[in-house]
C-alpha cells in the first residue's frame, strides 16, 4: 500500500465521520422542527402533566444544549435515549432486539443475491447472444424495474394466499423465505448485469487472449482469469446493496409482518417517536455509511490501478 | 541567394482573411443533422420505440380518460345525499353493478360498467387507476425538473466560477452524496408532511397536498448531486476539448464557442440523465406512498392504491396487481427508453 492510497483511505474515513455528524445534526433538527410535540395526540393530558413529561425527557431545555446532550450521548455511549412511546424501554434495546431479526434477513438475502447475481451473469456472458444470455436479461430487466414492495406483495398473493406453500407472516423461520426472496431479487439482478459487463469486458482483454494462445483450458481461463477480475466492480456494489437492503426492509418487513428494525422504524415514524427515529435513522446511517467506506476501501486496495479521485 | 529563398513565399498567403474565406472557416455540419442522426438511430432500437410507444399512450390515456368517463376518483357511488349508505356499491368485482345500478340495468337502461370494479368506498377503481397513474407521471415528470434546475444551476455555477466556490459546492456535493438517500426522504418527508400543512394552508399550493410538496422539496434538497456533478463535469472536461481549441485558434469568441461548441455537446446529457431521473422519482413516490407519506387522501398514487389494496389481499388480490402491473409498466418503459435515447444521442456515455 502506498503513501497515496493511505492519503485516499484517511480522506475516506474523514468524509465518512463528516457524514455521521451531519445525519446526526440533520436528524435532530429536523425533529425538532416538527409543530407539536411527541405527547400531542395522545389521550388528553393537562399542562401540568405535559410539562412534567417535557421536564423528564428534557424536551424543556434549550435545542442547543439538548443536541450537544443528545450528540454527547450517542457518540460516547450510544445512548439514544428512552423510547417516547414504548414506556421503559430504551431505544437502543429496541434496535438492538429488531436488529437480530432484520441482520438474519439481511445478511441471507445479500449471500443469495451475490451467489445467484454471479452465477447468471457469468452465464450470461459466457453464453453471449445466445438464447440462455436473452432470458437472463429481460428477466433481470424486469426485477430492477419492480419496486420491491410491488415484488413483496405480488409473492405474498402467488405462494401464501393462492399456493399456501408459505406462510404469510414472518415471524417463523418457514415465514422468512418470501421476504428473503423479495429482498434478493432486486440485488441479484444488479449484480447479475453487473457480472454480465465486465466479465464481457475482461474476456476482451489481451491477457485472455494470450492464454488461450498459450494453450490455457477454457476451464482455467474462466476460472483463473475472468471471473477474478470481472468481479471487482461488483465490490462497488456492497455499499448501494446495503443501503438497497435497508430501505426494502421498511415495507418487506411491514408485508410479511416480520418483527425488525424496519418495522420498528415505520411505526415508529407513524407514533412520532423522536428518540426512536433519530436512533433508528442514525444506527441505519452510520451502517450504510460504513458498508460504503469498507467496499470503497477494498476496491482501492484489490485494484490499486484505480484512480477514484 | 536571399532573393531567390523570398520567391519560395507566397505573400498573398499572409494578407487578411477575406469575408468569403472567413465565412468558410464557419462551416460546421448543420446542427440538425446530430438531432436527425440520434433519432434515425432511437427508432432503429426496436426496444426503445416499443417503450416510447408504451409511455406516450399511458400518458395520453391518463390525460384524456377521465374527461369522457362517466365516474369519478373521489365520489363514492353508495353515498348519494339524504339517503342512506348503499353499501352494495363497495367492493364489487370487475363488471358488477351496485343495487341501483342493477334496477336500471333490468329497466333496460344502458349503465357504464365498471371495469376494474370498486374499491372498498364504492368508488370506480379504473378511474382512480387513471389518476394515480396520471399523478404518479405528473410527480415524476415535475421532480425531475426540479432536479435538472437545481443541479444545473448549481452545478454550472461549480463548473464556471471554479476555486473557492467550486470547493465549496463539490464537498456538499460529496456530504450529501454520502448520506443513505432513501432514509433521509423518509425522515425529510415524515416532517415536512406535517409542518408544511399549516404553511400552505388556503393557497394554491394546498390543492396539490403538502405531501406532494414535501416529496418536490425532498427531491430539490437531495437528488441534484448527481446532476450538479455531471454538469460541472461536463463544462470542465468540454472547455478542454481540441474542437474548442479550434475554435479559438480560427478566432471564435466565448460566446460563439458556448453557445455553438459547449451547449450543443451538453444538451444531450443532460437530457437523457433528466429522463433517467423520472422513473426514479415515480419509484420514490410510489415507495413513500406505500409507508404512508405520498399523496394526501383522497388523490390517489400508483403507489398509495397498492398499499390500500394490501387490506383486501386475500380477497380482492386484482386490487394490488393492476397497480403493480401500471408501475412496472411505467418504470420499465421509461428505463428502457432512457437507456435507448443514451445509446442513440450520447454513444460516450454507454456502459
Amino acid at each position: 500500500m502506498n503513501a497515496k492510497t493511505l492519503g485516499y483511505i484517511l480522506k475516506r474515513i474523514g468524509l465518512a465521520v463528516l457524514t455521521v455528524w451531519v445525519v446526526i445534526t440533520i436528524t435532530f433538527f429536523v425533529m425538532r422542527a416538527v409543530p407539536g410535540g411527541p405527547f400531542v395526540g395522545e389521550k388528553a393530558i393537562t399542562a401540568a402533566a405535559q410539562a412534567a413529561l417535557e421536564a423528564k425527557y428534557g424536551l424543556d431545555k434549550p435545542p442547543m444544549e439538548q443536541y450537544f446532550t443528545y450528540l454527547k450521548d450517542v457518540v460516547t455511549k450510544f445512548d439514544f435515549g428512552p423510547s417516547l412511546k414504548q414506556r421503559g424501554r430504551m431505544v437502543l434495546d429496541i434496535i438492538a432486539d429488531g436488529m437480530k431479526t432484520s441482520a438474519k434477513l439481511g445478511v441471507i438475502a445479500a449471500a443469495l443475491a451475490l451467489v445467484t447475481g454471479v452465477v447468471l451473469g457469468a452465464v450470461a456472458a459466457l453464453r453471449r447472444n445466445k438464447l440462455i444470455d436473452k432470458v437472463i436479461m429481460v428477466i433481470t430487466t424486469a426485477f430492477v424495474s419492480m419496486p420491491s414492495f410491488i415484488m413483496g406483495s405480488l409473492l405474498l398473493v402467488a405462494f401464501s394466499i393462492r399456493l399456501h406453500l408459505l406462510p404469510a407472516n414472518g415471524a417463523t423461520p418457514a415465514g422468512l423465505v418470501l421476504p428473503v426472496i423479495t429482498l434478493a431479487l432486486y440485488p441479484m439482478a444488479y449484480i447479475t448485469r453487473l457480472t454480465r459487463s465486465s466479465m464481457l469486458d475482461v474476456l476482451g482483454q489481451d491477457y485472455i487472449r494470450t492464454a488461450k494462445a498459450k494453450g490455457v483450458s477454457g476451464k482455467k481461463i474462466i476460472f483463473g482469469h475472468a471471473l477474478k477480475n470481472s468481479l471487482i466492480p461488483v465490490i462497488t456494489y456492497f455499499g448501494p446493496m446495503l443501503a438497497y437492503i435497508v430501505t426494502g426492509s421498511l415495507v418487506v418487513e411491514q408485508i410479511f409482518a416480520v418483527p425488525g428494525i424496519g418495522r420498528a422504524f415505520v411505526s415508529s415514524i407513524i407514533n412520532r417517536d423522536y428518540p426512536m427515529i433519530m436512533g433508528t435513522t442514525i444506527v441505519l446511517a452510520c451502517l450504510i455509511v460504513i458498508m460504503n467506506l469498507v467496499s470503497d476501501i477494498l476496491y482501492k486496495v484489490v485494484d490499486p490501478r484505480i484512480n477514484l479521485e | 541567394m536571399s532573393k531567390k529563398f523570398s520567391l519560395h513565399v507566397n505573400m498573398d498567403s499572409f494578407l487578411p482573411a477575406t469575408e468569403e474565406e472567413k465565412a468558410y472557416m464557419v462551416q460546421m455540419r448543420p446542427s440538425s443533422t446530430f438531432f436527425r442522426d440520434g433519432v434515425k438511430r432511437l427508432l432503429k432500437n426496436k426496444v426503445a420505440t416499443v417503450s416510447l410507444i408504451v409511455i406516450v399512450a399511458i400518458t395520453l390515456a391518463s390525460i384524456f380518460v377521465p374527461m369522457f368517463w362517466p365516474y369519478s376518483y373521489e365520489s363514492m357511488l353508495g353515498v348519494s345525499p339524504g339517503k342512506p349508505v348503499d353499501a352494495s356499491y363497495n367492493n364489487l368485482r370487475p363488471f358488477q353493478y351496485g343495487a341501483t345500478e342493477q334496477a336500471k340495468l333490468a329497466a333496460g337502461e344502458r349503465v357504464f360498467p365498471h371495469v376494474f370494479g370498486t374499491d372498498s368506498s364504492g368508488r370506480d377503481y379504473f378511474i382512480r387507476i387513471v389518476y394515480g397513474t396520471r399523478i404518479s407521471l405528473a410527480v415524476g415528470f415535475f421532480a425531475s425538473i426540479i432536479v435538472l434546475i437545481v443541479g444545473l444551476t448549481l452545478g454550472s455555477i461549480a463548473g464556471y466560477f471554479g476555486g473557492k466556490v467550486d470547493m465549496i459546492i463539490m464537498r456538499i456535493v460529496d456530504i450529501i452524496y454520502s448520506l443513505p438517500d432513501m432514509l433521509m426522504v423518509i425522515l425529510l418527508a415524515s416532517v415536512l408532511k406535517v409542518s408544511l400543512g399549516p404553511v400552505i394552508e388556503g393557497t394554491a399550493l394546498a390543492r396539490i397536498g403538502s405531501n406532494i410538496i414535501s416529496l418536490f422539496i425532498v427531491f430539490g434538497v437531495l437528488y441534484w448531486v448527481s446532476m450538479s456533478r455531471l454538469i460541472r463535469g461536463q463544462i470542465l472536461s468540454l472547455r478542454e476539448q481540441e474542437y474548442v481549441l479550434a475554435a479559438q485558434a480560427a478566432g471564435a469568441r466565448g460566446g460563439w464557442i458556448i453557445r455553438k461548441h459547449l451547449l450543443p455537446n451538453c444538451i444531450s446529457v443532460v437530457i437523457i440523465s433528466t429522463a433517467l431521473q423520472i422513473p426514479n422519482a415515480i419509484f420514490t413516490e410510489s415507495f413513500l406512498s406505500f409507508l404512508g407519506l405520498g399523496v394526501n387522501a383522497p388523490m390517489p398514487s400508483l403507489g398509495s392504491l397498492a398499499s390500500d389494496a394490501l387490506n383486501g389481499l386475500a380477497s380482492y388480490p386484482y386490487r394490488l396487481v393492476i397497480p403493480a402491473v401500471v408501475i412496472s409498466l411505467i418504470v420499465l418503459s421509461l428505463n428502457l427508453f432512457g437507456d435507448g435515447l443514451r445509446d442513440a444521442f450520447d454513444p460516450k456515455l454507454r456502459t
